[in-house]
């Protein structure tokens, strides 16, 4: 992409920082997170021990996802993030613009039990740009007090007006909500994006989502959902399962998760192309996202390390001192009824979709 | 003898040399970005760069049945050609817009042709994906390859180019920002409408105060400005919701049953509510300082004509107010077409207006030619409103104090 | 003038105001206790400095200030519940007030329109006021576009288009420089002679005052000092504010050493033994102000033709064209004002000569004593 007009004045800006610092400027790199408990999590987890370990200052910044401001900083030239957690579509996507750095998991260091990386990392977890670090998940959840009698426990309850009256949270994509649509429909996990594939399947997906839409509050930041479950907004809501699990265990919230039906997700590091500091970038990418550091982080927010090696590691919560294992979405007993999120089918299918929910939104 | 052009041109160029800072911080910083969104609006080169030979190939192609292997082949090199070079994802982004599902196919064929040095390339291709027999492969491809192209400003008002070359309306389903336009416009015409009702006796009352309380009631206006957005919207949740403090004061004088509290955010009349809180100091400065220029005499004297209250206030007040109105109405009503914050946070399901899909072109679809399409309608929307304003009222009239 | 006083019973009070006083704070009085009788057709000044109450007067009259205490009484009747628009009374303010978006036929159709007047009557009634105040053909101007003087034309018009019988102006023209005010002077007395109206005019210019007014009021602080015609005030002033107010004279202060009959009395003053018209109630040993025009002082009179005779000294002598202001030291002050018509060489007199002066009983008036 050519930006004549605009890129004159990032680049003198470059060049005079350039200037400006000297050669024996210490060493510092940029991460980018996304926030909140997780961000908190990784913080401690992985970029403090990176410090002390290393020397390499970092500076943490926050964002809400998508490459728009990776791609805006790839197109001028003028590189500030380095390491970026990533959706796994986008950390596809942006390998696919050539947004991202590649990474050859040969040059990460070997499991806790010394199984070579390429073998310590679940099969999903790797991508040609992304080094995948956490399970994480989609769920819903209920406020325990709001709900008397008779509790949900399937997602077709979360679609059961009838059943559970009151106003479900929903996050306001297209994602994840078809899904769900399916699964409470009554399509086995295994053929529900076969469904979504079809006019037919989507319609259907539609007319789901149609049947509570009038009692819907949409929602964007993950920080909403267990705040509108603690106002009593909602009596229901979708959300990341760990922001839930932190407002159990840190406030006592009596929040209830439904794991069945959960959209099973992984997280990806990823390095901005281009960066001057690839070398320390690639240093913090082995560092945070070696067995040791996942399980450090795990054992902050319930999400489970990618790592075969790591998952051992996670025992209690630093804090609250409960046992991880049960709030993890990827053990056994919670991954039961989950859905592996197919974020290939996404990536194809988004534009439209996102264009056919909004439409769907507004009628 | 010293020509006396030489220092009056010393002193432009002197005056030249003040304003060029501001000149030239206003051409960096909104000229040059706006020129470039709306050339990205109409021009996008990608596929056309990348795909240069497949395209000139695909002139000749008469629109039925799949192009002949010339095109195959070509396409196989220059799709191979940007997988190395890692811009295939961004050729696949542009052709899945047109044709959903296609970003695979592109980005999975280049990858796997890297493995392929041999045809015949239809039948290679067609076994990687079948979507290569599919003749609306190649028209995405055809319809993305124009470097200039009216198609962003088409989808922007829900229309669509066929392959056959004609303009028609998006599917029912797809149809969204024609819509979103027209809600934007209402919202802004009814937030626009309320700030006035609400911002025209407040102005009235600090033009009609002695200054020190004049000076005490600007301040109030203007308070809100010194707290973040964010956080006034919250505020507005907070008082708003089912379980907030409103409606529980609602249910507590028993206006209200406590089943049957009232949804006033994450609705309509949410983003109505907490955007007019937001706005109503743009309304209240323009007025108040037209309204200061009114003397107190003006309604003494027409009282003193015979005038009723009403009749001083509609024949004299008012039409002088009016540069004030104007003004403020303007300065609102721009400003609410292009809000997104607010009514994505109170906005819910029929709270967004077309800034949020903005937004979420820019952020996260990435499709800028889009956002930037939308962003041109938008601004050619404001511009119409502009002249309109100029041509019923004058902007020579316009009082901002 | 005094055939006007005498038919003064025959005509009933036009605008009466009864023991009316005003305050805006509940403590301080802007106008205390005001009794005022104005006949129908009489063009009466509330003249005074800023701050005597005179504008609050107009505005109780015109109805946007309400009274603490008392009646104001229109035609007999009392009008405390009459809001502004129903008194009928034209209103010129001291800023014009013009509707700046009317051009200046709408100004003045402005009163007619309200009051549900048919267009033809309306244009007919416009332009009879236009002509009256000299402004034909200027129906379709804006006020903006119009000079000071203008603009005060049609606010006049304005105020009398709509044909009131009783018109109030407050300072109308104090927005505009000094030959356009005394032609503009003029131009109201003959306007109000022409249409017979009864005026309620508002000035702290004295002159301006005299030019056109049958009778002043003059105020200070709330309390009317003085009502008379202008020769009335001029001559016979009752209160020493109002001598000082009005024209110009040497007030000097004394005190009185003997109460003669016929209402005369002896003051002393700078060593000087004076005598004076008792004006103001006085016993002996009380103090006074005497008051003299200077233009009733004669320099060296004819020995024994004034009562009172003093001796003085040329301080200064300044020529004004039509007279000759002296300034003199006498009765123990060096600010002492005499003038004479202009003659020829300054009548002889020098800077520096010692005269006599003199002047008669009935041209000193002895009035009330202030504490400067």
């Amino acid at each position: 992409m050519r930006l004549p007009p605009t890129s004159i004045v990032p680049a003198l800006l470059a060049a005079v920082s350039v200037a400006a610092c000297g050669s024996d400027a210490p060493r510092s790199i940029t991460t980018v997170s996304w926030g909140g408990s997780y961000g908190r999590a990784v913080n401690e987890g992985a970029n403090i021990p990176f410090t002390e370990a290393t020397g390499i200052r970092i500076e943490v910044e926050d964002y809400n996802g998508g490459l728009a401001q990776i791609r805006a900083q790839v197109d001028i030239g003028d590189i500030h993030w380095d390491v970026v957690d990533l959706e796994i579509a986008d950390a596809v996507r942006g390998c696919d613009e050539g947004l991202l750095e590649t990474i050859d998991v040969n040059s990460l260091p070997p499991g806790a039990d010394g199984t070579p990386a390429a073998e310590d990392f679940v099969a999903e977890g790797q991508t040609e740009c992304g080094v995948g670090n956490l399970y994480w998940s989609t769920v819903y959840a209920y406020n325990d007090e709001n709900i008397p009698g008779t509790k949900p426990a399937t997602m077709a309850d979360f679609f059961d007006l009838e059943a559970f009256p009151g106003r479900r949270g929903m996050r306001r994509v297209p994602q994840v909500n078809l899904e769900f649509a399916l699964i409470a429909d009554g399509v086995p996990l295994e053929q529900v994006y076969a469904t979504l594939d079809t006019p037919e399947g989507l319609d259907r997906a539609f007319a789901v989502l149609e049947t509570i839409k009038d009692e819907v509050i949409w929602w964007e930041a993950g920080a909403q959902p267990p705040q509108m479950l603690a106002d009593g907004e909602v009596i229901m809501t979708t959300a990341y399962n760990g922001r839930i699990f932190n407002a159990q265990v840190l406030e006592s919230q009596p929040f209830v998760i439904v794991w069945d039906g959960q959209l099973l997700d992984v997280g990806q590091v990823g390095i901005v192309a281009g960066t001057p500091r690839l070398a320390e970038a690639l240093e913090y990418v082995a560092f945070s996202t070696s067995a040791e550091s996942l399980a450090r982080i795990a054992r902050r927010i319930s999400y489970s390390p990618l790592r075969r090696s790591g998952m051992p590691l996670v025992t209690t919560h630093v804090v609250a001192g409960v046992e991880m294992e049960p709030h993890m979405p990827a053990s056994p007993a919670n991954s039961a009824r989950a859905l592996r999120y197919d974020w290939a089918w996404w990536v194809d299918h988004q534009d439209e979709l996102n264009e056919r929910f909004s439409a769907w939104l507004a009628r | 003898m010293k020509v006396p052009v030489a220092p009056e041109r010393r002193a432009q160029l002197r005056a030249l040399g003040l304003v060029a800072p501001l000149l030239i911080f206003i051409g960096v910083t909104f000229i040059a970005p706006l020129a470039t969104m709306l050339t990205r609006s109409v021009h996008d080169p990608v596929v056309a760069d990348a795909l240069p030979e497949t395209l000139a190939l695909l002139e000749a192609w008469d629109g039925t049945g799949t192009p002949p292997e010339a095109v195959y082949a070509a396409a196989a090199r220059e799709l191979e050609r940007a997988a190395a070079e890692r811009t295939v994802g961004q050729v696949a982004g542009r052709v899945n817009r047109v044709q959903g599902g296609l970003r695979s196919v592109v980005t999975g064929t280049a990858r796997e042709l890297e493995d392929l040095d041999r045809g015949p390339w239809r039948e290679a291709m067609t076994a990687i994906d079948d979507a290569w027999a599919d003749p609306a492969t190649w028209h995405a491809i055809r319809t993305t390859g124009e470097r200039f192209t009216a198609r962003h400003y088409l989808n922007a008002v829900d229309l669509q180019r066929l392959p056959d070359g004609s303009v028609a309306s998006q599917p029912e389903e797809r149809r969204i920002y024609l819509r979103l336009f027209w809600r934007t416009l209402m919202v802004g015409g009814v937030i626009t409408l309320l700030c006035l009702l609400l911002g025209y006796p407040i102005a009235h009352l600090i033009a009609r105060s002695p200054p020190h309380r004049a000076n005490l009631l600007l301040v109030l206006v203007l308070v809100p400005f010194w707290t973040s957005l964010l956080v006034r919207t919250t505020a507005w949740i907070v008082l708003l919701q089912t379980q907030g403090v409103l409606n529980d004061i609602l249910v507590a004088t028993g206006l209200v049953s406590d089943d049957g509290r009232l949804a006033m955010v994450y609705n309509m009349t949410g983003t109505i509510v907490a955007m007019t809180h937001v706005l109503l100091p743009f309304m209240v400065l323009p007025l108040y300082s037209v309204m200061r220029g009114i003397p107190s005499t003006h309604m003494n004297a027409a009282a003193s004509l015979g005038a009723t209250p009403l009749q001083a206030f509609l024949r004299v007040y008012w039409p002088q107010s009016l540069p004030g109105v104007g003004a403020g109405a303007l300065l609102v009503f721009i400003l609410a077409i292009g809000y997104y914050i607010t009514p994505a946070l109170v906005g819910g399901s029929d709270g967004q207006l077309i800034s949020n899909m903005i937004a979420y072109h820019m952020q996260t679809s990435l499709n800028w030619g889009l956002a930037a399409a939308l962003g041109g309608v938008l601004l050619a929307g404001v511009l119409v409103l502009y002249a309109l304003y100029d041509r019923l009222v004058g902007v020579e009239r316009m009082g901002l104090g | 003038m005094t055939a006007r006083r005498d038919t003064a019973h025959v005509d009933p009070a036009h605008v009466e105001f009864r023991g009316v006083a005003k305050s805006y704070d509940g403590r301080t009085l802007v106008v205390e206790d005001l009794d005022l009788s104005i006949r129908t057709g009489e063009f009466v000044t509330l003249l005074g400095p800023s701050g005597s109450g005179k504008t609050t007067i107009l505005m109780m009259l015109a109805g946007f200030q309400v009274p603490t205490a008392g009646e104001i009484l229109l035609d007999g009747r009392p009008i405390h519940d009459l809001p502004p628009r129903k008194r009928g009374i034209g209103m010129v303010f001291q800023n014009y007030a013009l509707f700046p978006h009317m051009t200046v036929g709408a100004n003045l159709a402005f009163p007619l329109e309200v009051r549900g007047m048919d267009a033809a009557e309306r244009g007919r009634r416009v332009d009879r006021a236009l002509r009256l105040v000299r402004l034909e053909g200027f129906a379709d101007r804006r006020p903006g576009q119009l000079s000071g003087g203008q603009q005060q034309r049609v606010a006049i018009a304005r105020a009398l288009v709509f044909e009131p019988t009783l018109v109030l102006m407050d300072e109308p023209l104090g927005a505009l420089d000094r030959s356009l005010r005394e032609e503009m002077q003029y131009e109201i007395r003959r306007i109000h002679r022409t249409l017979g109206v009864t005026v309620v005019y508002v000035t702290h210019d004295q002159q301006e005052a005299m030019v056109m007014s049958d009778r002043i009021a003059v105020l200070r602080g709330g309390i009317v000092e003085q009502i008379a015609a202008p020769e009335g005030l001029y001559e016979e002033p009752e209160r020493a504010f109002v001598a000082r107010f009005i024209g110009e004279n040497n007030q000097l202060h004394g005190r009185v050493t003997a109460m003669l009959d016929g209402d005369v009395c002896d003051v002393e003053t700078g060593g000087e033994q004076i005598r004076a018209l008792k004006v103001a109630p006085c016993e002996a040993g009380d103090d006074v102000t005497l008051s003299i025009r200077p233009e009733r002082v004669a320099i060296n009179p004819e020995p024994g033709s004034y009562r009172n005779v003093v001796s003085a000294r040329v301080e200064d002598l300044t020529f004004l064209g039509d007279h000759l202001r002296i300034r003199l030291a006498a009765c123990g002050r060096d600010d002492f004002i005499a003038t004479i018509p202009n003659v020829l060489g300054h009548g002889g007199l020098l800077e520096g000569d010692d005269v006599r002066i003199g002047w008669t009983v009935s041209d000193c008036r002895a009035l009330d004593h202030e504490h400067p």
